[in-house]
């Protein structure tokens, strides 16, 4: 078990106001598992990822990661936890604009213990062409490309991915997906992916579905879906 | 149309409320741009308003004579000439004083009043008491500062030690003059009030004491309009000549009226140079506010177009922010800058003696400052604002082309990894606004400039005290003798109690001429063999006293168009003698102008054999009293100046008016640096706040994120920094050409003290501006910036 999460609320007061986005959390996450997260807009799955990714701290609740407790570690503590297991995939890229891609996946890679070289990242991810361009020479597929091999050239024990394919076109889409899938099955990171499409929770080998900040259903697919043989 | 702007107004005041950190920056800015002027301009408007009233009032005059001794008719004839108005001949004569209680002998100058009626030129200003009867001898008017400075009322008694003999005065009144705004002792390098009085006494007593009976030795002409001082002077000049003229010249060097022009001339210079330092900056915050505000509402803009409202509207709405900006900014600059001219006229009231002074603004100067203010401001939003207004209404509401980003010459030297990407991402983020970047850096360096512009002036006053004063005067005691005495004297003085050592010196006025250009100096034969004086080269390093020809300061040389070799013309005032010397040396004297030669070769020329006309003595501390009282008594003694007080006056002086000034500016510069670096970071951290929630994602701590913007910074400041010393520099020459006049020379002197100060001050305010912004990171919603669409 890589990741085990119990009783985790998050609450968001704006003013008077609060927001309840989750209400109640129990997930145990295992080791080179590929997860999809499914769920309508505000069903609370991002905030879920940002909680395992350290991110953002529960309202209530208890998360272990390897068996420490996530909920217990001070701000630079968590840091360094995001730092050394967690790989982040946004839907919008999120790359420096002033560094190159190359810059961008070593930035992420110092402090990681066995890192692959920025150029062997890129070249799983089909960029090693274009590795010494800047995110605003790339394209949005490239980009979101760049974002996978920045996120797992730390090798990572958890590879969370926000709507990855949110930002690009389905042809470009497929391609990140792809990624996504060889960089689960080679690298063997524990793999969780925030989609509001089931056509791309297909791929996953269990899909939990949130509906306003509950699990409203867990499932193992039967039949685990290729990338490249998913369109939307 | 008429509905929507005033939901766009307050868009205005919301906005405002959004940048309300840098827009206090920009409206702190002009505050003190608009108060060194306010202040500056009120204070010598004031000054000059209370001199011209004070100047016509009391009749000071346009010409000035000094001369040996005229007879009267004399006087009516200067009278008899066409342009003059009113004539005042006189006898001044500079004696010791002696106060009961004050153990020392003080300066005084007694100078005579008409026995009826007030004097027709350079009147003076009765205070308290009454002014002298005509019957009574023996009655004296004393000068404010001084009669306050020794608590004389009428009433009191002094003496004074005239014609080698002791009489007592009774004060009968207290008086201010136009003569003597600014008084300065036979000496004095600075107003002591306690040491040097200005006394008015009865022509004819003066007369009997002094053996000039029908006889004038000072004479004060008032012009007619139309005259021209010059002409003028030349002929009074003429007619005086025989009777050993001295100095006939015009008001620009009457002293007093000469070192408050000076004053004028400082003031106006910062009134001038300071608010124009300040709006530069705030016309760049403003660029830079107002160019990143635009930016981040790019969409708004097209949106606000696409409903229909037209550029001129958008452009005026951002217009606006500016305008409000440039308002509180003025308002406040003129309540400080009316609170430090206050002060300021305060302080000036302790040197310049006016019957009164207060501070009133100058509506000009307060106009000019709104006016240019408020241009220079608009001048800052002009690139925005035209940006605004020009943008297509599609190309505004489409996302903005990603920013181009390239490598730099750091790239090839910069180390890999976690620091080595944090530099680059600095450098290029820099590089990718360079104008920007430069803008910031120069903003900052113009704040190191003015304050080491301003702080070496306490680093010209150390050299000219502990570097000059301290190698070219070894003397305890200057004592002047009441005539020229011959060289026995020092043996005699030598016995007097207390003194440990003497050497003899003459010092008389002396006119020097070369090509028709003159000047009347004190010219001072000292021993070659001189220890307790020394002549200093313009290093500063000992030059001995030429044996042959003169020693000039370099300004006088310059005056007369003279240098090493050139012969000039020497006549001593109230002598027909006139003798050809080679300049035989060129010294280095900061304050006055005064000629120097050696004694014998001095007492030659003057055929009177072996003489001397004062004494520099070192004394035996222990017995300075018993020293002082003997002096008091003294018949030969008409002036003495203790070296030690002279320049505790003149660094107390100096101190006191500088470290208000100083102070002022130094945190003026400091407030300003705080500005540029708050606005700067401000604008970093709303442009790369995605940049660093990335970071925070990847798991750099918050500590190494704040590290990355306060870098930025670092860098800006690092550069600004040499920038700013070099501009220092080049600001405190300019300073030192202006204030380079007959009065004072000021050496261009900059410490490391003062360079430390100004890096210390931008630096601190740097750090704690930086900090402050970096303060907001910490509420940062990290998730959310990296979800929000790019």
């Amino acid at each position: 078990m890589v990741c085990s999460v119990r009783g985790l609320t998050r609450i968001y007061r704006t003013g008077p106001d609060e927001v309840h986005a989750l209400r109640g959390i129990d997930l145990d996450l295992l080791g080179g598992e590929f997860i999809a997260l499914l769920g309508p807009s505000g069903s609370g799955k991002s905030t879920l990822l940002n909680l395992l990714g350290g991110l953002d701290r529960p309202s209530s609740g208890e998360m272990w990661f390897r068996g420490e407790a996530l909920t217990r570690l001070d701000d630079r503590a968590l840091a360094l936890y995001r730092r050394r297991h967690v790989g982040f995939v946004f839907q919008f890229y999120n790359l420096i604009p002033s560094l190159t891609a190359r810059e961008n996946v070593e930035l992420a890679c110092d402090g990681a213990e066995r890192p692959l070289a920025a150029a062997e990242a890129l070249e799983l991810v089909g960029l090693r062409s274009r590795m010494d361009h800047f995110p605003g020479q790339l394209s949005g597929g490239e980009q979101q490309r760049a974002a996978v091999a920045r996120a797992i050239a730390k090798r990572p024990d958890i590879l969370l991915c926000d709507e990855p394919t949110g930002a690009v076109d389905s042809k470009a889409g497929v391609q990140v997906l792809e990624v996504i899938e060889r960089c689960n099955l080679e690298l063997g990171a524990l793999t969780v992916l925030v989609t509001h499409n089931s056509a791309i929770a297909a791929m996953a080998e269990r899909v939990v579905s949130l509906a306003d900040g509950r699990i409203a259903e867990a499932r193992r697919n039967s039949l685990r879906r290729k990338a490249r043989e998913i369109s939307w | 149309m008429v509905t929507v702007l005033p939901i766009l107004d307050r868009k205005l005041l919301r906005d405002l409320r959004h940048i309300a950190g840098q827009a206090a920056a920009i409206v702190l800015v002009v505050a003190c741009a608009v108060a060194t002027c306010v202040m500056s301009f009120g204070v010598l408007r004031s000054l000059d308003q209370a001199r011209t009233q004070y100047y016509e009032r009391y009749r000071f005059a346009d010409i000035f004579a000094s001369l040996y001794r005229a007879p009267e008719p004399i006087g009516e004839a200067i009278r008899r000439l066409p342009w003059v108005a009113a004539v005042q001949t006189r006898l001044v004569a500079d004696v010791a004083i002696g106060i009961q209680d004050v153990e020392e002998p003080l300066a005084g100058r007694l100078i005579s009043l008409p026995e009826r009626g007030e004097p027709e030129v350079n009147a003076i200003v009765l205070r308290r008491g009454r002014s002298i009867g005509s019957s009574n001898a023996d009655e004296v008017v004393v000068g404010e500062s001084f009669a306050n400075a020794h608590g004389l009322v009428p009433g009191a008694r002094i003496t004074a030690l005239l014609g080698q003999r002791k009489r007592e005065l009774e004060v009968v009144g207290v008086a201010l003059s136009p003569e003597y705004i600014y008084a300065l002792g036979p000496g004095m390098i600075a107003p002591d009030d306690r040491r040097f009085g200005i006394f008015w006494t009865g022509r004819q007593a003066l007369e009997a004491a002094l053996g000039a009976g029908g006889q004038f030795n000072d004479v004060g002409v008032r012009l007619k309009e139309s005259a021209s001082a010059r002409d003028a002077a030349r002929e009074i000049e003429a007619l005086l000549e025989p009777y050993g003229a001295g100095d006939v010249h015009g008001r620009e060097r009457q002293l007093s009226h000469a070192f408050v022009s000076a004053m004028f001339h400082q003031i106006a210079g910062v009134g001038r140079i300071v608010p124009a330092i300040f709006l530069l900056v705030a016309a760049f915050l403003v660029h830079t506010v107002l160019g990143r505000m635009i930016e981040t509402q790019r969409q708004h803009i097209g949106l606000l177009k696409a409903l229909g409202i037209g550029d001129r509207a958008i452009g005026w709405h951002y217009l606006k922010l500016v305008f409000i900006l440039s308002a509180i900014g003025i308002a406040a600059g003129l309540a400080a800058g009316t609170i430090l001219g206050r002060a300021l006229t305060g302080l000036y009231t302790e040197f310049f003696h006016f019957p009164s002074l207060h501070y009133g603004q100058d509506p000009a100067s307060v106009l000019g400052a709104g006016i240019v203010s408020i241009a220079a401001m608009g001048a800052g939003a002009l690139r925005g604002v035209r940006g605004a207004s020009s943008l297509m209404p599609a190309i505004a509401l489409a996302p903005p082309a990603p920013a181009a980003y390239g490598r730099t010459w750091f790239d090839r030297v910069a180390p890999r990894g976690r620091s080595g990407s944090a530099a680059r991402m600095i450098l290029r983020h820099l590089g990718r606004w360079p104008l920007r970047a430069a803008l910031t850096a120069g903003g900052l360096a113009l704040a190191v400039a003015l304050q080491i512009s301003m702080l070496f002036s306490f680093d010209a006053l150390d050299h000219m005290i502990n570097g000059y004063y301290a190698r070219a005067q070894a003397e305890d005691f200057t004592v002047a003798f009441a005539r020229a005495l011959p060289n026995a004297a020092a043996d005699e003085v030598a016995r007097w109690p207390g003194v440990a050592g003497v050497e003899g010196y003459r010092a008389l006025p002396a006119q020097l001429s070369s090509g028709g250009r003159g000047r009347v100096v004190n010219l001072t034969g000292l021993p070659a063999t001189s220890t307790l004086r020394t002549l200093l080269d313009t290093k500063l390093a000992p030059v001995p006293v030429p044996p042959q020809g003169l020693a000039l300061p370099g300004k006088l040389a310059a005056l007369l168009e003279v240098g090493v070799g050139d012969l000039i013309t020497v006549q001593p005032i109230g002598s027909s003698t006139r003798f050809k010397l080679p300049v035989a040396q060129i010294v280095e004297q900061y304050i006055g102008l005064d000629a120097y030669m050696s004694l014998d070769a001095l007492n030659t020329l003057l055929g009177s054999g072996p003489a001397i006309s004062g004494a520099y003595l070192l004394i035996d501390h222990q017995r300075r009293a018993e020293f002082l009282r003997g002096l008091k008594d003294n018949p030969l003694v008409a002036g003495i100046s203790e070296r030690s007080v002279v320049l505790d006056s003149f660094r107390d002086t100096m101190l006191r008016t500088l470290t208000i000034i100083v102070s002022f500016f130094v945190a003026f510069a400091g407030l300003t640096a705080f500005g540029i670096v708050f606005s700067s970071a401000r604008i970093a951290l709303s442009e790369r706040e995605r940049e660093f929630a990335i970071l925070a994602s990847l798991g750099f701590s918050a500590a190494q994120v704040r590290g990355l913007l306060a870098g930025e910074m670092a860098i800006l400041v690092a550069l600004a920094l040499p920038l700013g010393c070099l501009l220092g520099r080049g600001l405190s020459w300019l300073i030192v050409q202006r204030l380079d006049t007959e009065l004072y020379r000021v050496p261009l002197v900059i410490s490391l003290q003062t360079v430390a100060i100004a890096v210390l001050v931008v630096v601190a305010a740097a750090m704690v501006s930086t900090w402050t912004v970096a303060r907001h990171l910490r509420r940062m919603d990290v998730p959310a910036v990296l979800n929000a669409r790019q």
